[in-house]
């Protein structure tokens, strides 16, 4: 579904990347860990498009298309979805009327018709249901006013709307409850299917009780260090980073 | 140097306007002085005054500019209906020219409202308190020469505690064959406790040439009175809009000033200002303003607390497109008496063109200690992060930029409380923004 070679990505010209490799397939979780700084958040913007990141080497390629090549539009309409690490508030635009759109210009991008108004609002409740999501939320204005854990639910909501193939889930865990992070994560869980997959970018591990990944990868300084299974984060939260940190140091060529 | 030469020629043609056409004319006698100050003033404003240093209004004023006593012409229903401005459930007050059309008009009852032209309201005892006396009013050049020259306009008074149910919607029509000048001239009396909204239209009728339009409107909102003006200036493009409203707040009354200028008029200069006369006061001012083509918007408004314990709340919002210009000046005033006063003001520009232009300046004087005062102007385009946001989940950049746009501007019109007021303001807004 996806695969990511040699990416390397700077901003105002520092290096952020340098030289990603990783492959996900339909059906599979992913967790992506690391320090702060190790680059986590850039490679969710990066794949997601975001201008101020410059791409200067290496290849994505999504579903046999260059990821690459694409605005950050077109790549949502192909099916990846990111869970911003901080979601905007934008008043003004109603949460309904701002999904209604992004529904139907994803649609209209696959040569659907726009959804009736009542099939929209049928897939709107059903969704909440699913997603445990307060209706009340979707006639305020989008994320205006809401507390951190309800920008986090209308993110995965939205999610749970728009149906992407490979959703990236960029720290939807910080600032949270651990209430929050139950319905986050069993929402989640709903939505996991044999043709989707999920990048999940978090320091803790605790997330990763409640979502269990296929694969960890520990990210540092730019580049994945370490890929492992899940029980590699649980030697994480035990070790921490520092003894990666010193390994890695052994190996850095010497300049 | 051809415009100031026009400029001194209509300046120095005037005088013998006056007293052959105007003096003559009605109750008021105030005209030779308001003549004599309007040219102590300087006559026309040019650039070189400060209030109108952004906002050159001289080559409005030509000498073939007629200024003679306007025709008014026979309008009939169907005309008025095409002009689309009717709204419903409201009481309706339609003027061609400045002279009130009864058989347009669908009065408010009078047990609650005196209604009449300005022309024969001169026996009026409100008249003769209030016409012509509001603060200020000699600092305003148009304003003297509104009273120099205006020929008719309305004269409006709720009775005290009448709470009249529904807005009264005015829509001024104006129909010249050639250039011209109006002087459209009102005085609005809200007394004691009464409640009053009025929407207020404007649009030319057939106008072979462009029209200046130099109205002046005065209010008197009286001891706990409430008084709600909505502007919705949405006129054609022969329209030349000077737009004068002085207002005078007693105590405990409300005050609430809605300006939406979305118009295709290329020139629209307003002027507000409030003096709060009395104590525990309460004004909100709201405007959004949408510029397009070369077209110039000019909001100057004021305000003075004289009195302690008022509180004034102002917000205005514009977006400016193509080659236009915005020009938005809010004076507070907080005079020596004025303590315990809040006063908000806010001024926030989308600038989405690269030739527009926006002269924004907030003016606070304050002569009281303890007061909050606070004022914001901003200026900027539409934020990346939102934008992103919106493109990140699959809405194009140009939808996401309209999306953006609107809801700057639906966060004022959120603050309508007549609903066919805030479809029509909403609709116009999408309609120029789309364009």
């Amino acid at each position: 579904m996806l695969d990511i070679k040699n990416l390397h990505a700077a901003v105002e010209g520092n290096a952020i990347l340098k030289g990603i490799n990783l492959t996900v397939k339909p059906g599979e979780v992913h967790a992506i860990m690391g320090p702060n700084g190790s680059g986590k958040s850039s490679l969710a913007s990066v794949l997601a498009g975001r201008e101020s990141y410059e791409v200067t080497e290496g290849s994505v390629d999504f579903l046999g298309k260059d990821l690459l090549d694409m605005s950050p539009e077109v790549r949502a309409r192909e099916g990846l979805f990111l869970a911003f690490q901080y979601p905007v508030e934008i008043p003004g635009v109603s949460n309904i009327n701002f999904l209604k759109t992004a529904v139907n210009e994803i649609r209209a991008y696959h040569g659907q018709p726009p959804m009736q108004a009542k099939a929209f609002l049928d897939m709107l409740k059903s969704k909440q249901k699913l997603m445990e999501f307060d209706a009340n939320l979707m006639n305020r204005s989008l994320n205006e006013g809401f507390s951190g854990g309800e920008k986090k639910r209308n993110d995965v909501f939205q999610m749970a709307m728009l149906e992407p193939k490979l959703a990236i889930m960029d720290e939807t865990d910080s600032g949270l409850d651990i209430d929050a992070l139950r319905i986050v994560s069993a929402g989640v869980n709903k939505l996991r299917s044999k043709d989707n997959a999920f990048i999940i970018i978090t320091h803790y591990q605790r997330l990763l009780e409640y979502i269990v990944p296929d694969f960890v990868h520990v990210l540092y300084n730019g580049r994945i260090v370490k890929s492992g299974t899940k029980e590699l984060a649980l030697e994480l939260e035990e070790k921490g980073y520092d003894w990666l940190k010193e390994d890695i140091r052994l190996e850095e060529p010497v300049q | 140097m051809t415009t100031v030469t026009r400029n001194i020629s209509f300046n120095e043609a005037l005088p013998a306007l006056v007293s052959a056409q105007f003096s003559a004319n009605g109750w008021f006698d105030g005209r030779e002085a308001a003549l004599q100050q309007f040219l102590a003033l300087g006559g026309i404003p040019t650039v070189k005054t400060e209030d109108w240093k952004y906002t050159n209004v001289v080559s409005f004023f030509k000498n073939d500019l007629q200024v003679t006593l306007p025709e008014v012409p026979e309008v009939t229903a169907a005309q008025l209906e095409a002009t689309g401005l009717v709204l419903p459930d409201t009481f309706r007050l339609v003027l061609v020219n400045g002279v009130l059309q009864p058989h347009l008009s669908q009065l408010p009852p009078a047990s609650q409202v005196t209604i009449s032209k300005l022309s024969e309201a001169g026996s009026q005892p409100a008249v003769e308190l209030y016409f012509n006396q509001s603060p200020r009013i000699g600092e305003h050049h148009f304003a003297q020469l509104n009273a120099a020259l205006f020929n008719d306009g309305l004269f409006i008074e709720v009775k005290a505690k009448a709470q009249v149910e529904l807005p009264i919607q005015i829509i001024h029509l104006y129909a010249a064959g050639q250039a011209r000048l109006f002087n459209p001239r009102h005085l609005v009396v809200v007394n004691e406790g009464a409640a009053l909204q009025i929407i207020e239209s404007a649009a030319g009728l057939g106008l072979a040439d462009k029209v200046v339009i130099n109205s002046v409107m005065e209010s008197v909102v009286a001891e706990r009175a409430q008084f709600s003006q909505y502007q919705l200036q949405t006129g054609g493009n022969n329209l030349r809009i000077i737009n004068q409203n002085l207002v005078e707040q007693k105590g405990k009354s409300v005050y609430n000033n809605y300006t939406f200028t979305l118009t295709e008029s290329e020139f629209v200069r307003n002027n507000l200002n409030i003096s709060l006369d009395e104590e525990r006061t309460e004004t909100h001012m709201y405007g959004f303003y949408i510029a397009a083509g070369g077209q110039l918007i000019d909001n100057h408004t004021s305000v003075d607390h004289r009195m302690p314990n008022c509180e004034s709340n102002e917000l205005y919002r514009g977006v400016l497109m193509d080659k236009s210009t915005g020009v938005f000046n809010g004076k507070i005033y907080v005079h020596e008496d004025a303590q315990k006063t809040n006063a908000f003001q806010q001024n926030n520009n989308l600038v989405i063109s690269p030739d527009a232009t926006i002269f924004t300046k907030p003016q606070l004087e304050i002569f009281a200690d303890d007061v909050k005062c606070s004022h914001g102007c901003t200026i900027g385009q539409v934020s990346e992060d939102a934008l992103f946001y919106l493109r990140a989940r699959g809405i194009g950049e140009a939808e996401a930029r309209n999306l953006l746009v609107k809801a700057f501007a639906f966060d004022i019109t959120a603050k309508v409380n007549i609903p066919a007021v805030r479809k029509q303001v909403e609709q116009l807004a999408s309609q120029y923004l789309n364009a």
